[in-house]
């Protein structure tokens, strides 16, 4: 008998049980698979080099779970991009360097006029981060609801909005809920500047640039920071596996324990009340607690459906998980060379991309409407061993390719062989064309669809944000309406994944909420910081 | 010495009912209309000799206080609408009801959506509230509590919907996909958005806000005479074909309007309706307005997707057995209206567009020549601006008249004649670029419409204001937005 199960050695179930264990609970997290991580691991999947084979950049972790689980003195770094770059079509570029001057004077090679309006679009963008950010870290209210802690929240996120004058809050609402290409159309001219700042407004959704909400994508991948610096992007030394060590070794220094290659079967529920779990083998573990860092759909998945309310049911079956990216994890015996760029060019340190319009942007998406990939995919790719060299051999890299549109069913069916082997054709195909010999240097590919995703880290569909974060599933609506509280239906059971706000993305805010629920009705004191400002 | 204490621009239903709300204060009000003819797009469409059909085919409105202060005594019958398949296996559909395996989910989720514009139908009355530091916080709690009242789960489901895209709801909800393509029909009717597309529900929601669909007699022209008449008898001056080119200021202050034969015509207060892009970049211009509005209002969107097709033909169509005296619904399916909807992303025209029919002929005689008919459709998605205007159009009428040959064999035969307007002819004729003014999606809608600080209705240069269906509550034949217009006028003074 323990205090606490944590289903799922992910991020956030680790930070879940991080903040329980440091609280004095006795914790065992429970994982499926044979290694620790979920969706934030480095493995080695081609002898010497250590992938990110899931999430591959950091940014959206949270910094005060850093600093409260002391995950640096656990062995976590963050490095930072210090390029990226676009490749155009007529076989230029549009670089990104670490300095904001720098971009500003790249963009000017594009347009005077979006070099001069990348200073409002940081200004614009940084105020609504300002906004949203301390919301990562709190319950959202639920608005159907008159109880004090209801009430008092609504309050405060009303005096938020009060504090805005009337055209700065009318500017915000309009920003949620307008499309990526409109509200860049609002700022700048040139396709190619617009194509590389769109790219975190489709990230990891199953929308095009051009769908309304995708604003507010954008801002999700805005809202992190590296070293305080907000928007900023970087890596994890050792790969995104770092992360999830770093958590792993500080849970062990609380006093959990994670247990590897173990599959809950059930969720063992007695008189309306959680009992524990019931593994693959048989086994049943006790605990008065379970969390789940599964999915909604797992999670409901492996509880007895005469336990769940129906309207809850029907609300998890209507949550949406449509996956709509793919993955290609490359080992490459030396760097790709892309002619566009000068020797010595900073930019292979960052993110590189090959779609230099919102146009194919938005055509890639509409192969995924249409149920299949994309032709012209849309590919975020990255080298990470150009600033850490720890991942792979001397001289060796390691490249995460990160491919949208990949549907979690081609035509309604399922995905074969054939069909991921030409996904895979397609974007190596696309990379050569911008890196002539790239092919050559290709040591080992690992390829991960929809399907991949869905059968080995368990997102359904494949979607890398345990559901898709459109409004109607964003905070009070995460992820079913009335149970937005990490609390489910059944006492004793709580939700602690990405499937509850503020969603996905490495950042392991659901996790911190969950526990801090967890602890309050627990009534064990926590130390928890508060969340940090945006100055 | 002004010569009328008011000028309103654009005689259609929201100048007229401005119009006459504030002679009915005691103003002397001037309504000046480019077109020889009143009405904006309550307009006819002569598709052949001895052919005439309105260009707006339908209503929802006018505007219950409209019509009672203005004596509007309109004859209209609600319509119904079938949603037609190719196999003749057509869904009739009155209110919430319709028959097949979708009969109880369709009224369901009619009831539950009904209840939620119901609570939300206040709103378009209303003059929009402020946003954050403003004094609106109890009004819009108010419209909250309605909600609120249908109870804790039903409140919760609101929320929930209020953002989400129709095309998630309809595939939750139900089955059939007629009745599915139907619903997503309604909700983009109109709008420069996909069934798929987040945000897309609450354009639906507002459709059902507006009230049940009629067909008025004599078609939405007549409403507009009966409008006309009741503001001249209230006292207005209506001068047609007095096109305006400029909205004469001084300083910061509106004085008047010239128009296109030089006359100027001096006032207290200019009301426009017109689209405000056309009112403040093209009337005003750059001379007057803050370069920052002046942008922004460039800024506004006013993409029409819509165009209209009257086809006038020498007998009646046999849309496969269908009641010709219904609404006609060309959506076969969710991916039939996405599929129309994509290729006009790119500016480029659909192979099977879809489309709702009207066969003004069929419910009323003087539309076309005994025996003979008149067939009036939106036709959806057209591109706004393609490249090559001609071939867009050429290729646009061909594959429409091909889908309407698949519900209706034979129909080619009986055409004797045919008008089609793409959205770029829609906005030489009306001066209107899309349906509403500027188009209606979340972000240009309440506080937002057509940018949150024109919101109101007034405009940052003195005495000008706004009061077409680019302000709220957007566009329709109803006359709201003239009619709140002209109330915060009487309430805040000029």
């Amino acid at each position: 008998m323990v205090d606490a199960i944590i289903i799922g050695a992910g991020h956030n179930g680790l930070v879940a049980a991080c903040y329980l264990a440091r609280a004095g609970l006795r914790v065992t997290v429970i994982e499926k698979n044979d290694w620790i991580g979920g969706a934030a691991v480095s493995r080695e999947l081609y002898p010497g080099f250590l992938y990110s084979n899931c999430s591959y950049v950091a940014s959206l972790f949270r910094p005060e779970i850093m600093r409260d689980l002391e995950l640096p003195k656990h062995g976590l770094q963050i490095l930072p991009y210090e390029g990226g770059a676009v490749f155009t079509q007529s076989g230029g570029y549009l670089g990104m360097f670490r300095a904001h001057d720098a971009n500003r004077r790249e963009f000017a090679r594009y347009s005077a006029r979006d070099a001069e309006a990348y200073d409002r679009y940081g200004r614009d963008i940084l105020r609504y981060c300002r906004f949203i950010r301390p919301m990562l870290l709190r319950t959202p209210p639920d608005p159907a609801s008159f109880r004090p802690r209801d009430l008092i929240e609504m309050a405060w996120l009303a005096r938020k909005m009060g504090e805005m004058s009337s055209a700065e809050a009318a500017r915000m609402v309009r920003f949620w809920t307008m499309s990526v290409a409109d509200f860049l159309d609002d700022y700048f001219e040139h396709p190619v500047v617009k194509a590389y700042l769109a790219v975190s407004g489709i990230i990891g959704t199953a929308l095009g640039p051009m769908s309304p909400g995708s604003a507010y994508v954008l801002l999700h991948h805005y809202m992190g920071d590296v070293d305080g610096n907000i928007g900023a992007w970087g890596f994890a030394r050792g790969g995104m596996g770092a992360i999830t060590k770093a958590l792993t070794a500080s849970l062990q220094a609380a006093g959990g324990e994670v247990r590897v290659g173990k599959a809950v079967k059930r969720i063992l529920v007695r008189d309306g009340r959680v009992r524990g779990v019931e593994l693959d083998d048989g086994e049943e573990v006790l605990a008065a607690r379970v969390m789940s860092g599964m999915d909604i759909k797992r999670t409901a998945g492996v509880v007895e459906d005469r336990h769940l309310p129906e309207d809850f049911r029907r609300g998890v079956a209507r949550f949406k998980t449509r996956g709509s990216s793919g993955k290609l994890n490359i080992a490459l015996d030396a760097a790709p060379v892309f002619p566009a760029l000068p020797e010595g060019a900073p930019n292979l340190k960052g993110d590189l991309h090959f779609t230099d319009s919102i146009v194919r942007m938005e055509r890639a998406y509409d192969d995924w409407v249409d149920g299949r990939f994309s032709r012209d995919p849309f590919q975020d790719c990255m080298i990470p061993t150009m600033i850490d060299p720890t991942m792979v051999p001397p001289g060796k890299h390691f490249m995460s390719c990160f491919v949208q549109y990949a549907p979690p069913k081609i035509n309604g069916g399922a995905w074969t062989d054939a069909d991921r082997d030409a996904f895979r054709d397609t974007c190596l195909d696309q990379i050569e064309t911008y890196a002539p010999g790239f092919r050559n240097k290709v040591l080992h590919v690992e390829v991960r669809t929809p399907r991949e995703l869905e059968a080995e880290v368990g997102l359904t569909e494949g979607n890398i944000f345990q559901g898709e974060l459109t409004f109607d599933q964003l905070l009070f609506n995460r992820p079913v309406p009335g149970w937005a509280q990490y609390r489910m239906p059944v006492k004793g059971l709580w939700l602690c994944g990405s499937s509850a706000h503020p969603g996905g993305g490495v950042m392991g805010a659901p996790g911190r909420n969950a526990a801090r629920e967890v602890l309050a009705e627990a009534k064990r004191g926590s130390e928890m910081r508060d969340a940090y400002a945006v100055l | 010495m002004p010569s009328s204490d008011a000028i309103i621009l654009g005689g259609g239903a929201n100048g007229l009912a401005c119009a006459f709300r504030l002679a009915g204060a005691g103003w002397r009000v001037t309504v000046l209309e480019a077109a020889d003819a009143l009405g904006g797009t309550a307009a006819v469409v002569a598709p052949a000799p001895g052919f005439r059909a309105p260009f707006a085919h339908l209503l929802q409105g006018p505007d219950a206080r409209v019509a009672r202060a203005m004596g509007l005594n309109i004859a209209a019958q609600e319509i119904a609408t079938t949603a037609l398949s190719a196999t003749a296996s057509h869904r009739e559909i009155r209110g919430g009801q319709v028959e097949g395996p979708d009969a109880a989910a369709f009224a369901a989720l009619h009831r539950r959506l009904s209840d939620i514009a119901g609570a939300l139908a206040p709103l378009r009355q209303r003059v929009p509230p402020v946003l954050g530091r403003g004094n609106a916080w109890g009004r819009l709690a108010k419209v909250a509590l309605g909600l609120r009242r249908l109870g804790a789960t039903e409140f919760r489901e609101a929320l929930r919907l209020l953002l989400t895209n129709v095309a998630d709801v309809v595939e939750d909800e139900l089955t059939d996909p007629l009745v599915q393509g139907a619903l997503c029909f309604d909700a983009t009717l109109g709008a420069w958005t996909g069934p798929r597309s987040p945000n897309s529900l609450i354009l639906l929601l507002d459709r059902m806000a507006k009230g049940p669909l009629t067909l008025p007699r004599g078609g939405t022209p007549a409403l507009a005479a009966a409008m006309a008449q009741a503001a001249e008898t209230a006292g207005v001056t209506i001068r047609t074909g007095a096109r305006a080119t400029r909205i004469e200021t001084d300083g910061e202050r509106a004085t008047g309007v010239t128009l296109a034969s030089g006359e100027t015509l001096n006032a207290d207060l200019v009301v426009s309706t017109l689209p405000p892009g056309s009112t403040l970049r093209d009337l005003v211009g750059a001379r007057v307005l803050d370069a920052g509005l002046f942008t922004r209002v460039g800024q506004v969107r006013a993409r029409g997707a819509a165009a209209k097709l009257t086809l006038a033909l020498s007998a009646a169509p046999d849309f496969r057995g269908a009641d010709l005296r219904t609404r006609l619904l060309v959506a076969p399916s969710v991916p039939a209206v996405e599929s129309a909807w994509t290729p006009v992303k790119y500016g480029e025209v659909p192979d099977r567009p879809v489309m709702e029919i009207v066969i003004p002929s069929a419910h009323e005689a003087g539309w076309a020549p005994e025996g003979a008919h008149v067939l009036s459709a939106v036709v959806q998605f057209a591109p706004h601006a393609p490249a090559d205007r001609t071939a867009a159009k050429a290729a646009f009428l061909a594959n429409t008249l091909k889908v309407l040959e698949d519900h209706a064999p034979g129909i080619g035969r009986l055409i004797v004649g045919a008008d089609l307007m793409m959205p770029w002819e829609t906005l030489a004729r009306f001066g209107v670029p899309c349906w509403h003014g500027a188009e209606l999606s979340v972000e240009q809608m309440l506080f937002l419409r057509p940018l949150p600080d024109l919101a109101q209705y007034r405009t940052p240069l003195d005495r000008l204001w706004l009061a077409g269906s680019g302000s709220h509550p957007g566009g329709g034949i109803n006359g709201t937005a003239g009619w709140n217009a002209a109330g915060r006028i009487l309430e805040v003074g000029p």
